[in-house]
């Protein structure tokens, strides 16, 4: 087995590009994520890769959006104020259907906000954020292990469906160290035929583009890119069941949540307490099918986030509102505890909602 | 199962972060599921700065501690703010050079170590964050001190070799103490 290593978050996702073939980065500083940058400014350079600090985060996202169109493997990476900035071009990259990977790891908000850890974000993430009618995939880590797996994992389904694949993670996953390994394999490559390389006189133009004047075309062009949405929704969401065998209740939590979540369930079935998580790994595709299953066995859902309640929309979708929907939360850069998890799992057994 | 639950606070600039780093890598070498999560930000600047470390033989849930087993103050403010945290039958380790005040719970173990005090008569000042982290390493057998000088190899960067042997130095000061 591979040597366990000692990593932050931050570092994880900046290492996994690297090895995932990504040698151009574009970004522009902001805590809690500028390990990602540092990262990549020390080592891009030694291995004929490209890093750059932009003069801002919309220049960033636009040298993203040039790389990507010339065929290459590129990312950038903010937090959420500076995805708000971003928000344009990653509108213009869905836009023109090139792969590209952006790293959010969110802080408090909305504004300015903090720069604790938040999950504030998952509405801007995955309900587009930019104008139009587009999707990202939106991979959620839980792990420093996942941090750099699902960066991984990113940029392959980024170049297989020729859309941006956003990491959403947080303050706390990014800064922490966990015991992580890396596999030794080579980066898959996918055939970019779209891409503007150059046609050495050898072929007709490639155009990169999102302006469609004619509305006709322009329905066409996302009618087409919803019949590959159709497809990412069939085949990638991703989640992970603990505990759900026999549950009666199910919490819900992605990322730093659910591992608070994992305690007090642990801790609630200590006390005979039947329930169980289903942890969302990709936010969009949103595990509709697993939410739906549980709807069907479990009496209560209980939504744990570091916001508002965002997520909590989709599970009521998913779970067409058979079941009472709980959230408990924190917000503003404050995490709820394990107890408080637990408070809200003692409620729902006692049938308060 | 095991799990260690150790809370390390006290001002920028202790070397929290370090020794908190030193104690993960430990875990590491031992086997161990390991999570070290920093406070990070301004109050990293001059402010209070604490760090989590959590030690298990089963995979780690959440990396923030609300009731550490173990709790190193480095300050006054931090134990103030911690010490009613820590688990009946957990261990406080306080910086008597630094903090005048005693323990008043009789559930735990406290130890006094003017560490401070001590790295400054060594000619060690930064390292009082290791002194206590040595008598940490001796007072609990399954972390131990066999393997801290793999772990200092590992953590000091080769610019800065001379630190190597003070750690070790420091640690060690930490092991002995009150023998």
């Amino acid at each position: 087995m591979a040597e366990r290593i000692l990593m932050k978050g931050n570092e994880a996702i900046a290492e996994a590009a690297i090895r995932s073939g990504c040698r151009h980065y574009f970004g522009y500083p902001i805590t809690p994520q500028t390990e990602i940058a540092a990262y990549m400014a020390k080592k891009m350079p030694k291995i004929g890769g490209v890093f750059l600090q932009a003069e801002s985060e919309i220049a960033s996202i636009n040298m993203v959006y040039g790389a990507a169109a010339a065929g290459m493997r590129v990312m950038t990476s903010s937090s959420s104020p500076g995805i708000s900035l971003k928000t344009e071009g990653l509108s213009y990259i869905a836009g023109s259907d090139v792969p590209a990977l952006v790293v959010n790891v969110q802080r408090g908000g909305p504004g300015l906000g903090g720069i604790q850890p938040s999950q504030s974000d998952y509405f801007q993430a995955t309900k587009g954020g930019g104008h139009g009618d587009y999707r990202m995939i939106v991979l959620a880590p839980a792990s420093v292990q996942e941090m750099a797996s699902l960066t991984m994992k990113g940029f392959d389904l980024a170049d297989k469906y020729c859309v941006t694949s956003m990491i959403l993670a947080d303050g706390t996953i990014g800064q922490m160290m966990e015991p992580i390994t890396f596999e030794d394999a080579e980066p898959n490559v996918y055939d970019k035929p779209w891409a503007l390389t150059g046609t050495e006189c050898k072929r007709p133009h490639n155009v990169v583009n999102s302006l469609y004047l004619k509305p006709d075309q322009l329905e066409k062009k996302n009618f087409e890119r919803f019949e590959k949405y159709a497809e990412i929704e069939k085949n990638e969401a991703m989640w992970e069941e603990y505990m759900m065998d026999d549950a009666e209740i199910c919490v819900v939590a992605f990322g730093i949540a659910s591992r608070i979540a994992k305690n007090a369930v642990a801790e609630a079935r200590k006390a005979g307490i039947k329930v169980g998580l289903i942890r969302p790994i990709t936010l969009w595709p949103f595990p509709t099918q697993a939410l739906r299953a549980a709807a069907d066995k479990v009496k209560a859902f209980i939504s744990v986030e570091l916001n508002m309640g965002q997520m909590i929309e989709d599970v009521k979708l998913a779970t067409e509102n058979k079941r009472p929907v709980t959230l408990c939360n924190r917000t503003g850069g404050m995490i709820p505890t394990p107890d408080e998890v637990l408070a809200a799992i003692n409620k729902a057994e006692k049938g308060e909602f | 199962m095991k799990t260690t639950e150790i809370l390390i606070a006290g001002f920028g600039g202790q070397g929290i972060l370090f020794s908190g780093k030193f104690l993960a890598y430990k875990g590491l070498l031992e086997d161990l599921q390991v999570s070290w999560l920093p406070s990070y930000g301004p109050e990293m600047r001059g402010g209070t700065a604490n760090c989590n470390v959590i030690l298990s033989d089963t995979p780690v849930g959440s990396p923030i501690i609300t009731s550490p087993n173990v709790l190193i103050a480095m300050n006054l403010p931090s134990l103030e703010k911690y010490v009613d945290t820590v688990v009946a039958g957990g261990q406080i380790y306080v910086d008597s050079s630094l903090i005048d005040a005693k323990v008043e719970r009789e559930d735990v173990e406290v130890f006094y170590i003017p560490a401070t005090q001590m790295a400054k008569d060594e000619g060690i000042s930064t390292l009082a964050n290791m002194i206590i982290v040595g008598h940490l390493l001796e007072n609990n057998p399954e972390l131990s001190f066999d393997g801290a000088a793999e772990v200092v190899e590992k953590l000091v960067p080769p610019k800065k070799a001379a630190l190597k042997e003070l750690n070790m130095k420091a640690l060690s000061l930490g092991k002995n103490y009150n023998k």
